[in-house]
């Protein structure tokens, strides 16, 4: 008689290189066809993008490399969009080694990027500024080495939009104002989308709890606003911000037109994150706040401790869809005549010395987008996993 | 019955309560000394769970007069939190808080309502750990424990906030059997140490070891009630004689 312990190996054909081809290749003689020209596809995309890449003219990024990542941003201001840059390389460098985990990989992966570009890049300037750049990577991790705790870590990336917000604008201490009209290309594709996704956010949790709310008042006004606001297509919701806002506002006070966009953003991003934080509220057990009810905490106790928490990280694939869906979104601004990424891939296309280059210049921004987006889609799946830890 | 406001920790009079037209409790009235332990026991629906939950005002009760421990419950928010920091609650589904480790569930309470700093609530929690027998345990995350031991977190959870009074609704129900024991001796101890405890409840060994008073509810309204040895050898309602004979084999 066998014993408990006594295990059992898998049978052999079911194991190795060969038996999972044949298991998942070649089961059938029509799977079989399907692989065959599967593989002629891969081929020939793969032949096709090598020639592409091999022969494509880059002259037109090289080019116009400013105009893709600044628009017209005053050229003697550039600096401080290059300070901007580097005040987060430092931040990144410092939260790498207070974090790590998540942090690290993506810390990793924009330094293997700025060495990468480096390696490719146009003239000295820009390698040095990108070297620059790892450089102090280094230096916020040795920064944070020093650290006792993370709080003020944390304050300086709670600061840090505002610092940059101020640094790019101007208008303080002397630095002369750039119009937000002259940002462009991913200069304004990341102010959009940043400010968007750091203000929807909020709304949006704010929206769903109010639309739960047993204030009538609270909750009619969540499901009207959700529900107009999603029964609008973002193009009008931006004309609007461009038309109407200026309407509510005290004569005389006049709002810069990215900022009137970035209002439509918000709004717009928030009523959707309404509803998905929504479905995170109900996926939450009636046992849970009576439990937390049971231990003598307050209302806002078991919101903010309790349910939130459990809610959010429900829903963390579905807000991060959204903040992707907006980044791309941000395109739209061509609309009300701003220039971001897209819109300056636009104007390029057309410049006459490199007409007929639009693959170069697709290319080159489509994977821009990319590895923006799939930075957030990596980065929500990490930690999908690592709050999985406590699921139920 | 007495009044005696300092030997009468609980007191409920006449207590009413409607689900829509549904009549679930129908003037229940009864009073708790202190360091009572009270069994609770009857039919699935007979308003038991019900009546206890409207003692920290988790259901509201909308005729009649329930006082704990001196503090009328009525709609003053400031009367129910003070109640329900006299009052812990331990659940037929444990609810655990998923997202926290074991530890912190546990101190939640202590940093949050008592506004106790971290150590403090830290070294309790570990205390009341090793009194419900699961020390190892603390960093661990609820769904990362066994049914039983779950339960037991939930007992030191709720004996976090020091209550004068435990409430135990149906808290072996959800068990296997093999996990009934453990968290039956944690009670078994509680009850011994004088805390008041009233529980929902079908264990009888557990009853007729630790009560001091069985209460038989049925329909809504408590039938019968008396020492484990009355109801057990001497019942004197026909429906309690059969509920008895039906769950003792």
């Amino acid at each position: 008689m066998a014993t408990i312990t006594d295990t059992i190996k898998p049978p052999a054909t079911s194991v190795g290189v060969l038996g999972w081809l044949r298991k998942n290749l070649f089961n059938s003689w029509f799977n079989s066809l399907l692989t065959i020209a599967a593989l002629w596809l891969i081929y020939n995309l793969v032949v096709g993008l090598w020639d592409f890449v091999t022969t494509a003219n880059w002259n037109v990024v090289i080019v116009n490399l400013r105009l893709f990542m600044v628009g017209r941003y005053t050229l003697e201001q550039v600096w401080r969009v290059q300070v901007s840059v580097a005040i987060l390389a430092f931040l990144l460098g410092a939260s790498w080694r207070a974090w790590g985990g998540i942090i690290q990989q993506i810390g990793i992966s924009i330094a293997a990027l700025f060495v990468g570009l480096a390696l490719l890049a146009f003239e000295t300037s820009s390698r040095v500024y990108l070297a620059a750049n790892v450089g102090l990577i280094a230096i916020g991790f040795g920064f944070a080495h020093l650290l006792r705790s993370r709080g003020l870590l944390v304050a300086l990336w709670i600061a840090s939009p505002f610092v940059i917000a101020i640094l790019l604008y101007g208008g303080v201490g002397g630095l002369p104002i750039v119009a937000t009209d002259l940002w462009g290309g991913l200069l304004l594709t990341f102010a959009l989308a940043v400010s968007g996704i750091v203000l929807s956010f909020p709304l949006g949790v704010l929206l769903a709890l109010g639309r739960q709310s047993s204030y009538p008042v609270i909750k009619w006004f969540s499901i009207l606003y959700i529900e107009i606001v999603r029964g609008v297509p973002l193009v009008t919701m931006l004309f609007t911000a461009q038309i109407v806002l200026p309407i509510f506002l005290p004569e005389g006070i006049t709002v810069e037109r990215v900022v009137r966009v970035m209002v439509g953003f918000t709004a717009f991003t928030a009523a959707y994150l309404a509803e998905v934080v929504r479905g995170g509220l109900q996926a939450v057990g009636r046992g849970q706040s009576e439990a937390a009810k049971a231990i003598g905490l307050n209302t806002i106790q078991i919101l903010w401790l309790i349910v939130l928490p459990q809610a959010i990280r429900v829903v963390i694939p579905a807000i991060v869809q959204q903040f992707i869906s907006l980044f791309k979104d941000t395109s739209l601004v061509a609309i009300v005549g701003l220039l971001d990424l897209a819109g300056i891939a636009n104007s390029v296309i057309s410049q006459k010395e490199f007409l007929g280059l639009q693959n170069e210049v697709l290319v080159f921004i489509a994977a821009i987008y990319f590895v923006c987006c799939y930075v957030m889609t990596y980065a929500s799946r990490r930690l999908e996993k690592r709050l999985g830890v406590g699921e139920r | 019955m007495s009044e005696n406001q300092s030997d009468d920790i609980i007191i409920a009079r006449d207590v009413h309560k409607w689900y829509g037209n549904f009549h679930a409790l129908r003037g229940v009235s009864m009073t708790l000394k202190r360091g009572e332990v009270v069994v609770i026991f009857g039919p699935s629906g007979s308003g038991k769970s019900t009546f206890i939950r409207t003692l920290n005002r988790l259901e509201e009760h909308q005729r009649g007069t329930i006082i704990v421990d001196g503090i009328e419950l009525n709609n003053d928010t400031r009367n129910i939190e003070a109640i329900r920091c006299e009052v812990g609650m331990v659940f037929q589904q444990f609810n655990l808080f998923p997202h926290l480790t074991v530890m912190d569930n546990i101190a939640l309470a202590p940093l949050w309502v008592r506004k106790w700093t971290r150590d403090k609530a830290e070294k309790m929690a570990a205390e009341l750990l090793e009194r419900v027998g699961i020390p190892e345990q603390a960093d661990k995350y609820p769904n990362q424990l066994s049914g039983g031991q779950q339960q037991r977190v939930a007992i030191a959870r709720a004996l976090a906030m020091q209550p004068k009074i435990m409430l135990f609704d149906e808290p072996t129900s959800a068990l296997d059997p093999e996990m009934i024991k453990e968290v039956l001796d944690v009670m078994t101890q509680l009850a011994k140490s004088g805390i008041t405890m009233i529980c929902v409840t079908h264990e009888m060994g557990f009853a007729n070891a630790v009560a001091n008073r069985m209460v038989f509810f049925d329909g809504g309204q408590l039938i019968e009630e008396g020492t484990p040895e009355q109801i057990f050898n001497n019942p004197q309602h026909d429906r309690t004689k059969l509920f008895l004979s039906q769950i003792l084999h």
